[in-house]
């Protein structure tokens, strides 16, 4: 279907922070998801949906029931189905003006460098502490962005790293100290990786468009079950 | 001492960060800690001191996705 493209962005066209010029700069930015789960989804349909030119999804799993709760891309049809795939077919579905590459493989340090160089920003959909060292090590070598993201059952955050001085490593400076730290468990509730995916997709578009104070060198949490919110700088 | 953590009032006898770090019992490894809406690195709990009022923030450490 060919969709006149100031018809199907004109509600965010008519934003005076995004406007003509900023869908310019949408269409022709590449922007990397690292894992399409519960944070991937609404991440990915956002920015397919804001019009981001080029999208890179990267994830070595497939569908399974548990994800049904939260990960909005996916639908019982897809159980067993490579999560990078379907997401893919579901993105290039609602807007076929973009282009959408799927990568059916774990970010690892072997392949970061060739993934990531493709992109301008990458953005965080994992869920391990070990690949999101990986993306910042390998942001910070070639000069990307990393929108960080994470959550635990009820509470979130979010920062924008390898943008000003801030990365990872500033987080979480002791990588053998993190990463010896006991797994805090599977629980989540839908609506978390919802609402701080939402917000990274949300720090995507401010930094491509430029427009608004994006969590440059900032640690945005959220606790849902209260709605306490802070911003603290790194 | 009154401080506040996390947007809750807190009495504390602790002199620095390291010390409120015992005493709220935090755990040793994934906290991190804002003073004023700035993060302190763990290896500078120690030489900072806590001051009547100061707002602190305690943040945890998430990894899922």
């Amino acid at each position: 279907m060919d969709l006149n493209a100031e018809e199907r962005y004109s509600r965010q066209i008519l934003l005076s922070e995004i406007g003509k010029e900023g869908q310019k700069k949408l269409a022709d930015a590449k922007v990397l998801i690292v894992g399409v789960g519960g944070l991937g989804s609404p991440i990915a349909l956002y920015l397919a949906g804001a019009g981001v030119g080029t999208i890179g999804v990267v994830d070595d799993d497939v569908v399974s029931v548990t994800n049904l709760h939260r990960q909005v891309l996916y639908d019982e049809h897809q159980i067993g189905q490579s999560k990078a795939i379907c997401a893919c077919e579901r993105l290039q579905n609602m807007n076929s003006s973009i282009t959408v590459c799927a990568y059916q493989e774990r970010l690892s340090a072997e392949n970061a460098r060739r993934l990531i160089s493709e992109y301008d920003i990458v953005v965080d959909g994992t869920d391990n502490f070990a690949v999101r060292y990986i993306i910042s090590d390998t942001c910070k070598l070639l000069g990307k962005t990393y929108v960080y993201g994470a959550i635990c059952g009820l509470e979130g955050q979010v920062a924008v790293l390898n943008k000003g001085k801030a990365t990872y490593r500033t987080l979480f400076p002791n990588e053998t100290e993190t990463m010896a730290m006991p797994h805090p468990g599977k629980q989540v509730v839908g609506v978390t990786p919802a609402v701080v995916g939402s917000v990274e997709a949300s720090q995507v578009l401010q930094l491509i468009c430029g427009y608004g104070n994006p969590l440059i060198d900032k640690l945005w949490t959220i606790d849902l079950n209260t709605l306490q919110s802070f911003v603290i700088d790194l | 001492m009154e401080i506040t953590v996390n947007n809750n009032k807190v009495i504390t006898k602790a002199k620095n960060l390291e010390e409120l770090a015992l005493e709220l019992n935090l755990p040793k490894k994934g906290v991190a800690i804002a003073v004023e809406k700035k993060m302190v690195p763990n290896m500078e709990w120690t030489t900072t001191p806590i001051k009547e009022g100061v707002s602190i923030i305690i943040i945890k450490a998430v990894c899922g996705g």
